[in-house]
């Protein structure tokens, strides 16, 4: 065993073209960063402001940023798996060999899924939900600042192995016998487990966080049937988080313990057994999409009924709509597996539970309709995003139900046509409700509203892309083609694959519309400066605040007395007043303990991948120790006095809200 | 009969619209095949009946009440109505029902499991999945194939699966319905073709680098005297190819893209040994154990990174 464990030279990949390249191009960029951060001098800004920052706000777009990157990470790998399919027809090899396009589409999936996704929920659910509710900071600052570093973490591993050595070749599911030593002896699943399990345990983190924050720090009056509705959908959200997490955390570590320590739970031999793995990652896996998609479902619940200038209709209906999605969410795993043999009896129940859960989700769409009618519908980029989504989803579930019919997934199951239907509703659902937050609330983050045109650009490239990428994959369902193939030789899909990657393309060019729009709406943000803090006329607590909002969120704390608390402030003149006397508002300092644990603990995934196990020692050893340090550090917080308070206020009604008066 | 009717509709319409298309599971020759393509355009159908008004109403409802439309009624405060209510949450609610009794009696009708009726005898088919290839064995006919699966039409077929290593999934779409291989375990699937033809066969579950080359043809040849004379082909001319036990072990070996092979003799009981080798008593496990550690060596590489894993788990044979 050598000082470096398993990590020798020849796992950098010097030999992979692509990977070379890739490698470069990241290397250039982060050089480029780097100069650009020291010639304008702002280290200690980035240090002191973003990176030891507990303000959930500043936390939000961070996570934001991370989900954008992965993005980038992640429909790269689909442009080079759609551009492969679409090369390696009529038995021609393409350009990447299994050993390569494997890790792909299970990076892909990965990295969409775990580093794009949750991220970018987490993101929005960062910045908006204090605000909602009127708090003045989470639960738990520290711990905010911690699970972002952790996810994080797990995002820089799953990068660190395209550097080092090689990811998953196994699927992004990872099922074992393939997962385990005697298949997959490389370090790929390895990197798989321990970026898996580090990022987890953020997000579990996170929704303990959250779920405290939202029964303990509602602003007064604000009862739970008084909460935004996307305040609402995230509680549902957490709740699930911290129920399946768990699950995702034992199902992983027994996994590992049959890699690094001989056990048998997972294997052929010896007892073990596979079908365990396949239960408990799908109990943890399926309420993980309702994670994903009840926030989204929030957004449009806010977005809509915001720009259509009325209260959300059936406000009950949807907070139990998303209870009982919440709830069935849990019973209906086994739908992914129809396949494997259960008694007629069992598939069926699960299939009948699983279309069970489309009553409340057709609930929803009702709900959303009805909030339409008898409004006034500004058509604007987020109510794009919106109704792009009630078309798209509406054909996702539907042929979501159809796959719930045993009879229907035995021919179906892992073809096409499933991955059709869950990129229908990934990004259908999820995605575009995180793009319409993003445009939504991003004056609200960064002070100033995105360029309207390129954000139009966007949508239609977006939802254009998605039809012409998906559509022929629903097809090649039909036409028996199945998953994760790497070429194929059947004269009657070619075509249906090359309008597939033509999508696909079209999807990119969506995403560059977005970084022009970012891009476009920084040059002009003088111009596009929100001075209001209420660009959209809305109707929630956020809309309350300055943008960006003071690092104390309320000056005053106020009371709520409707579901659509702003609006009810407006209507009665309570929005807009200057309160003479401030108290002392009590705030979290920063600190470096979060991003210096996770560190430590980064280093300690990488040397358990590696075997370098007295590195393994250091990353744990010190990741405690400073968690320790921390616990005994008592000079953690500190107050905004009266007179401070008074001129930040003074500073922002004399800037804006004054126009908005006059 | 109104579903009836429309389901007709909607056949010849996805017919005309896939006509272009064939060999896929809008193409089935066999009864399950066909009952599966039915409950796919019945159940489709049932949920456009809320689909397709849910879009409508979508794009009218965004069109009509658009902000510059000022004739139209304005309700702001209007978020509630019982009526409505119980009607949206009535519709979903009745279609599911409706759906969720066609799922289980479809469910019941369609159990992998279950042998096809009417149809008389079933033939036998037993089914190994290897790295990375298809082993079919006849245990009434005594021969065996690899990636070559032959029965007669209009003949149920039974399938016994099972895996030597990783998870793989039988599927002949045109014929219907796929099941997992799983090692150290037997499971089933009931099939029949209506028509003799030559279908596409592969696993439809992903199994590691050379799964793509997991085909087969699965051939259903017009009479059972046209399979009797196969099997008696198989048996002359492959008669020096014998699968015995220690054959079956070179065969596990992983290989790509794997021809067709045949055996004119199989030696009795090499099924059930392949689905209860996990079972076997503990010292003669260790031999197997020591072979199983040899299937996912593929490249030189991965035979270096696993030399050093692999003492662990021989360990384990050892205590």
């Amino acid at each position: 065993m050598s000082l470096l464990g398993n990590l020798s030279l020849d796992a950098i990949p010097f030999h992979e073209p692509i990977l070379v390249f890739t490698m470069s191009v990241i290397a250039i960029a982060g050089l480029i960063i780097a100069g650009l951060i020291t010639k304008y001098k702002k280290w200690g800004v980035l240090w002191r402001d973003w990176i030891t920052s507990v303000d959930h706000k500043r936390l939000g777009v961070m996570y934001i940023l991370l989900a954008l990157i992965m993005l980038f990470r992640g429909f790269s790998d689909a442009i080079m798996m759609r551009a492969q399919l679409a090369l390696a027809t009529s038995g021609a090899p393409g350009y990447l060999p299994p050993e390569h396009y494997d890790q792909i589409f299970t990076a892909h999936g990965v990295i969409m899924i775990i580093f794009m996704a949750m991220p970018f929920m987490i993101g929005l659910m960062n910045i908006v939900l204090p605000l909602q509710i009127g708090a003045r900071d989470v639960a738990f600052p520290f711990l905010n600042n911690l699970s972002f570093w952790f996810t994080a973490s797990g995002a820089i591993l799953i990068n660190l192995s395209l550097v080092f050595g090689e990811f998953a070749k196994t699927g992004w599911v990872a099922y074992p016998p393939l997962s385990e030593l005697t298949f997959s002896p490389g370090v790929g699943v390895d990197y798989y487990i321990w970026a898996l399990q580090i990022s987890g345990l953020g997000t579990l983190l996170t929704a303990v966080n959250f779920l405290a924050t939202v029964f303990k720090m509602r602003a007064p009056g604000m009862t739970l049937m008084k909460m935004p509705i996307f305040t609402w959908a995230c509680t549902w959200a957490n709740i699930l988080i911290a129920a399946s997490f768990p699950i995702l955390t034992a199902v992983l570590a027994m996994l590992t313990l049959d890699r690094y320590l001989d056990f048998h739970f997972f294997t052929n031999e010896l007892g073990g057994n596979a079908m365990m793995y396949i239960n408990l990652f799908w109990a943890w896996g399926h309420p993980e999409v309702y994670i994903l998609v009840l926030p989204a479902f929030g957004i449009f619940s806010e977005i809509i009924s915001t720009f259509a200038g009325k209260r959300l209709f059936g406000y009950k209906s949807m907070v139990y709509a998303s209870g009982a999605i919440s709830i069935l969410g849990f019973i209906v795993w086994l739908h992914h597996f129809f396949t494997m043999g259960s008694s007629a009896n069992v598939n069926a129940f699960f299939g009948v539970m699983t279309m069970v859960i489309a009553v409340p989700t057709g609930v929803k769409l009702f709900n959303w309709l009805f909030t339409i009618y008898r409004g006034r519908l500004r058509i604007s980029v987020p109510v794009l995003w919106t109704l792009g989504f009630m078309v798209t989803f509406t054909v996702g579930g539907m042929t979501g139900v159809l796959l719930a019919i045993p009879g229907a997934d035995y021919v179906l199951h892992n073809s096409l046509f499933l991955i059709a239907h869950f990129h229908n509703t990934i990004i259908g659902g999820a995605v575009f409700g995180y793009l319409a937050g993003f445009v939504f609330w991003f004056p609200k983050a960064m002070g100033f509203k995105l360029n309207e045109k390129w954000g139009k650009a966007s949508f239609w490239c977006w939802i254009i892309g998605f039809f012409v990428a998906f559509m022929p994959l629903y097809v090649l369902g039909f036409l028996g083609m199945t998953r994760r193939l790497n070429h194929t030789n059947n004269p009657d899909w070619n075509m249906w694959l090359y309008i597939a990657a033509g999508g696909a393309v079209i999807i990119m060019f969506g995403i560059i519309s977005q970084v022009i729009q970012l891009y476009v709406s920084f040059r002009d943000r003088e111009a596009l400066d929100d001075t209001t803090g209420d660009p959209w006329n809305g109707h929630t607590l956020e809309w309350a605040t300055s943008s960006p909002p003071q690092i104390y969120n309320f000056a005053t704390i106020p009371h709520i007395d409707d579901i659509d608390a702003w609006t009810d402030m407006k209507e009665k003149g309570q929005a807009y007043q200057d309160k003479a006397n401030y108290s002392p508002i009590h705030m979290p300092k920063n600190t470096s303990a979060g991003v210096l644990m996770a560190a430590s603990l980064t280093v300690f995934c990488f040397a358990m991948i590696w075997h370098i196990w007295w590195l393994a020692v250091v990353g744990l050893v010190g990741g405690i120790a400073i968690f320790i340090k921390r616990c005994y550090t008592s000079d953690v917080d500190y107050y905004i006095q009266p007179d401070e308070i008074a001129r930040i206020e003074a500073a922002y009604n004399s800037s804006g809200v004054k126009e908005l008066k006059a | 009969m109104l579903i009836r009717n429309l389901c007709n509709i909607a056949l010849a319409s996805t017919v005309l619209a896939l006509s272009g298309c064939k060999g896929g599971i809008l193409d089935p020759k066999g009864q399950i095949g066909i009952d599966e393509k039915n409950l796919i355009i019945i159940a489709t159908v049932l949920m456009l009946l809320v689909v397709v008004p849910v879009i409508v109403m979508t794009l009218y409802f965004a069109w009509k009440y658009r902000d510059t439309q000022n004739q139209e009624i304005y309700a702001p405060k209007w978020a509630h109505s019982n009526k409505i209510e119980a009607v949206v949450w009535a519709v979903p609610i009745v279609i599911v029902i409706i759906l969720g009794v066609i799922t289980w009696q479809s469910t019941q009708d369609l159990d992998p499991y279950k042998p096809i009726e009417g149809k008389g005898e079933h033939l036998t088919v037993e089914v190994v999945s290897l790295n990375w290839k298809w082993l079919f064995i006849y245990p009434e006919q005594g021969i065996a194939t690899v990636n070559e699966l032959v029965f007669p039409a209009n003949v149920p077929v039974e399938y016994k699966i099972t895996s030597e290593s990783t998870m793989n999934s039988f599927f002949i779409p045109q014929l219907g319905s796929q099941i997992y291989s799983m090692a150290g375990m037997e499971t089933k699937l009931h099939l029949i073709a209506n028509e003799p033809g030559t279908f596409k066969g592969f696993s439809a579950n992903y199994s590691g680098a050379g799964f793509t080359g997991m085909k087969f043809n699965a051939i259903a040849t017009p009479t059972q005297a046209d399979f009797d004379k196969w099997v008696s082909d198989v048996k002359a001319n492959s008669s020096a190819n014998n699968l015995t036990h220690a054959n079956y072990v070179e065969l596990a070996k992983a290989s790509e893209n794997n021809p067709v092979a045949y055996y004119g003799k199989v030696d009795d009981g090499l099924f059930h040994t392949i689905v209860m080798k996990y079972m076997q008593a503990h010292g003669d496990m260790n031999k197997k154990h020591h072979a199983m550690g040899e299937h996912g060596q593929m490249s030189k590489k991965h035979h270096e990174m696993s030399e050093h894993s692999m003492p662990s788990s021989h360990s384990q044979g050892e205590e």
